[in-house]
C-alpha cells in the first residue's frame, strides 16, 4: 500500500483556483521532487498536505497511510508523521526554540505510544541532531526563528525534522536563499534522514538541490497540474533546456526579461 | 435628594466617623473631602473617564475600614511616622482633579511611609502587601504610601493588592526619587474578580535619577490605574504595564509622563490581553514642557484581542511645547497570528495549546523586564496557569 495517494486534488485560495487536479502516489522510502516555475502551485500543494486552512480543498482525495488526510487537523497530521519544512519559517518571539521543540516532540511521541522524554534525554538528542546540522547550540535558548539568518532558519527546519523523525517529510523550497555551503549542510541533514520507511516530497524551483538530494522521481508542475513525470534525469533535462523546453512559461524569467 | 448627593451622602457618614488625628492631617482630610464633594464621582462625560464608568462604585455602599498591610523591608530602610512626613505627604499626588485621590486623602489614617537614606543601596525589596479579607459588608480601604528615596540611593518597591469578595481598594502611592537615585517600583494587582480597584502612583524623579514602574493588572471587576511621573533634568523613567482581562472585567490604565526639564528620557510599554466581554483602556499622555529640550520619549501600547466581544480603547496624547525633542508613539491591536498558529500546529502542538503558547509569548517581554526573580517566577506561574487552563 502506498503511504500517500493524491487523486484529482483541487484547491483554491480566495477566488483563485491554484491546484487543478493533482495526481501523485508516494510509496514508503521514495523521494519525489516536485519542480515547476513560480506560481505553478508547488508551495500550495505542500501547504495543503500540511493542513494550512488558508487553502480550501474543492475536490479530490488525499489518502495517507490509509486515512483521509484532508479530514485531519494540522496537529493530527504532524502526530501521524507528516512534517513540512517551511519555505518561510515563522518567527515566534517569546517562545523558546527548546520549549517549542520539546512540546512538539513529546506530543508526537505520546501519539506513537512512547514515553515523554525528560529534560536530560531531550537535551542529549537535541545536541546530537544539532551537530548533524552544524548548528550553534545557543540557538536553542533563543525564541523560535527570531533573529535567525535565512540560512539558520532553514537549518532549524531540517534540525526539527531530524528530531521529530517524520514518516513523510515535505520540503518546501528548502534551498531558496541558501549559499552553497549551507545548501550542502542542509542536504547532508536531509540525506542522513533517508530511510526505507521514510518518504520525502522535495519542492524546488531549481535543479541545484537535486544534485545533493537525489530523487527517485521528478514531477513537473505547471498551472496546478503535473504535466510531466520521470526519473532523476528529468531534472537534468530541465536544467539544460529550462521550463520553456517543456513549453512552460516561467513567471520569474518573464519578469526578468521585461 | 439628587442621585449625586445621595452617592456623596454615604461617604459623609463614613467621613465624620473617622478617629481624630494630628491637626495638619485633619486639615488635609477636610480639604480633600471638600474637593471630593465638589468633584463628585466622574461620569463618562469627563474626558479622563470617557471609557470607564464608575457608576457601580458610586451606587454601592461601603463601610470604611483600615487597610490591612503586611510589610517586609531591610534594616537599612527607615519606617517613618506621621509626624515625619508633613512636608511630603500629598505634595505629589494632588487631589485637585482626581476624586479618588481626594477620597483617599479624605480618609488618611495609617500611612505606610519609608525613607531610604542617601547613598544607601537596598538589595532586598520593600514589600507592601494590602489584603482585604472577605467581609459580610463591603468595605472600602484607602491605602496610602509614601516613599522617600535619598540622593544616590537604590531600592526596589513591590506593592501587591489582593483580597476576597466585593470591596473597594482606593490606593495612593507617592514616591520621591532623589538626585541620582535608582528606584524600581512594582505594582501587582491581583484583587478578587468582584472587587473595585483604583490606584494612583505619582513619582517625582530627581535630577539624573532613574525610575522604573511595572504595573501588572490581573484582577478586579473594575480597575483604574493612574500612573504619573515628573522628570527633572537628565532623569530617566521607564513605565511597563501588563493588563489581562477576561469575562466582564474592565481595566483602565492612564499614564502621564511629564518632562519638566531638559535631557529627560522616558520609555513606556504597555501590553494588554483581552478575552471574553472584557474591556480595557490605555491612555498615555506625554507632556514635554517648554524648558524640556532634548527630551527623548518613546511610548508603545500593544493589545492582543482574543475574542470578538472584547473592547479596547487606546489613546496616546502628546503635548509637546519644546522644539528640540524626539517623541515617538504607537499603538497596535491584533489577534493571534494565523501563520504562527499554523507553524506550531504543523509540529503537532494542539490548537488550544498553540493559542495558549502564543498568548503567553505576547506577555513575555513585560515579564522579562521584571528584575525581582521571585516576582518574575510567581508571575510566570500565574500566566502559565491562566493561559494553559484549556490546553490539556
Amino acid at each position: 500500500m502506498s503511504l500517500l495517494e493524491i487523486k484529482d486534488l483541487h484547491a483554491t485560495v480566495g477566488e483563485r483556483e491554484i491546484l487543478k487536479g493533482i495526481d501523485l502516489t508516494v510509496n514508503a522510502g521514495e523521494v519525489h521532487a516536485i519542480m515547476g516555475p513560480n506560481g505553478s502551485g508547488k508551495s500550495t500543494l505542500a501547504q495543503v498536505l500540511a493542513g494550512r486552512e488558508l487553502y480550501i480543498v474543492t475536490g479530490g482525495t488525499v489518502t495517507y497511510d490509509g486515512k483521509d488526510l484532508l479530514a485531519m487537523a494540522p496537529e493530527d497530521r504532524a502526530r501521524e508523521g507528516i512534517f513540512l519544512a517551511f519555505q518561510y519559517p515563522v518567527e515566534i518571539p517569546g517562545v523558546s526554540n527548546m520549549y517549542f521543540l520539546k512540546a512538539a516532540l513529546n506530543t508526537i511521541r505520546k501519539n506513537r505510544g512512547l514515553d515523554e522524554l525528560d529534560a536530560f534525554d531531550f537535551l542529549n538528542l537535541v545536541k546530537e541532531k544539532m551537530k548533524l546540522m552544524e548548528m550553534d547550540q545557543a540557538l536553542l535558548s533563543r525564541p523560535v526563528n527570531t533573529g535567525f539568518s535565512g540560512g539558520e532558519k532553514k537549518r532549524n527546519e531540517i534540525f526539527q525534522m531530524a528530531v521529530l523523525e517524520p514518516r513523510l517529510a515535505i520540503l518546501d523550497e528548502t534551498d531558496s536563499g541558501l549559499d552553497i555551503d549551507a545548501l550542502r549542510t542542509v542536504a547532508g541533514g536531509v540525506n542522513a534522514l533517508r530511510a526505507p520507511e521514510r518518504s520525502m516530497i522535495v519542492v524546488t524551483h531549481y535543479q541545484r538541490l537535486l544534485n545533493y538530494i537525489v530523487p527517485d522521481f521528478v514531477h513537473v508542475l505547471s498551472e496546478g497540474r503535473i504535466v510531466k513525470s520521470g526519473g532523476k534525469e528529468l531534472a537534468l533535462e530541465l536544467d539544460e533546456s529550462g521550463y520553456s523546453g517543456l513549453g512552460i512559461e516561467d513567471e520569474e524569467e518573464t519578469v526578468t526579461k521585461v | 435628594m439628587t442621585a449625586v448627593a445621595e452617592q456623596i451622602g454615604q461617604w459623609v457618614n463614613e467621613f465624620t466617623r473617622q478617629s481624630p488625628s494630628a491637626p495638619w492631617v485633619e486639615q488635609l482630610r477636610e480639604a480633600a473631602f471638600q474637593r471630593f464633594v465638589d468633584l463628585g464621582f466622574p461620569t463618562t462625560h469627563n474626558e479622563e473617564w470617557r471609557f470607564t464608568s464608575v457608576a457601580p462604585v458610586a451606587r454601592a455602599t461601603f463601610r470604611a475600614a483600615a487597610a490591612d498591610r503586611l510589610l517586609h523591608f531591610a534594616e537599612s530602610v527607615q519606617e517613618l511616622e506621621l509626624k515625619d512626613i508633613e512636608a511630603y505627604l500629598a505634595h505629589y499626588a494632588g487631589f485637585g482633579q482626581n476624586p479618588f485621590v481626594a477620597l483617599n486623602t479624605a480618609f488618611l489614617g495609617q500611612v505606610t511611609a519609608f525613607q531610604v537614606p542617601r547613598g544607601v543601596v537596598v538589595e532586598q525589596p520593600i514589600e507592601i502587601t494590602c489584603e482585604v479579607p472577605d467581609d459580610a459588608e463591603p468595605v472600602a480601604v484607602h491605602p496610602r504610601t509614601l516613599i522617600l528615596v535619598g540622593a544616590n540611593a537604590q531600592c526596589t518597591i513591590v506593592e501587591t493588592f489582593k483580597g476576597q469578595g466585593r470591596y473597594l481598594t482606593n490606593a495612593v502611592t507617592e514616591i520621591l526619587v532623589g538626585e541620582g537615585a535608582v528606584v524600581d517600583h512594582y505594582k501587582i494587582q491581583q484583587e478578587s474578580v468582584s472587587a473595585f480597584h483604583f490606584a494612583t502612583m505619582q513619582a517625582q524623579v530627581g535630577r539624573s535619577a532613574n525610575f522604573s514602574s511595572h504595573s501588572i493588572s490581573l484582577g478586579g471587576a473594575l480597575a483604574r490605574n493612574d500612573a504619573g511621573v515628573v522628570l527633572s533634568e537628565g532623569a530617566e523613567a521607564t513605565l511597563n504595564g501588563l493588563y489581562i482581562v477576561n469575562g466582564t472585567q474592565h481595566i483602565d490604565n492612564h499614564t502621564v509622563i511629564d518632562h519638566a526639564k531638559p535631557h529627560g528620557t522616558s520609555h513606556e510599554l504597555y501590553k494588554g490581553i483581552l478575552d471574553g466581554k472584557a474591556g480595557a483602556v490605555f491612555n498615555g499622555r506625554i507632556i514635554v514642557r517648554k524648558d524640556a529640550q532634548k527630551t527623548d520619549s518613546k511610548q508603545t501600547n500593544k493589545n492582543l484581542v482574543l475574542s470578538d466581544e472584547a473592547v479596547i480603547n487606546t489613546k496616546p496624547e502628546l503635548q509637546i511645547l519644546a522644539d528640540d525633542v524626539r517623541c515617538t508613539h504607537g499603538a497596535t491591536i491584533g489577534q493571534l497570528d494565523a501563520e504562527s498558529l499554523f507553524y506550531l500546529r504543523s509540529r503537532g502542538i494542539g490548537k488550544e495549546a498553540a493559542r495558549s503558547l502564543l498568548t503567553y509569548a505576547f506577555a513575555q517581554d513585560i515579564v522579562d523586564r521584571i528584575k525581582v526573580q521571585s516576582l518574575k517566577d510567581s508571575l510566570e506561574g500565574i500566566l502559565f496557569e491562566k493561559f494553559h487552563e484549556h490546553a490539556h
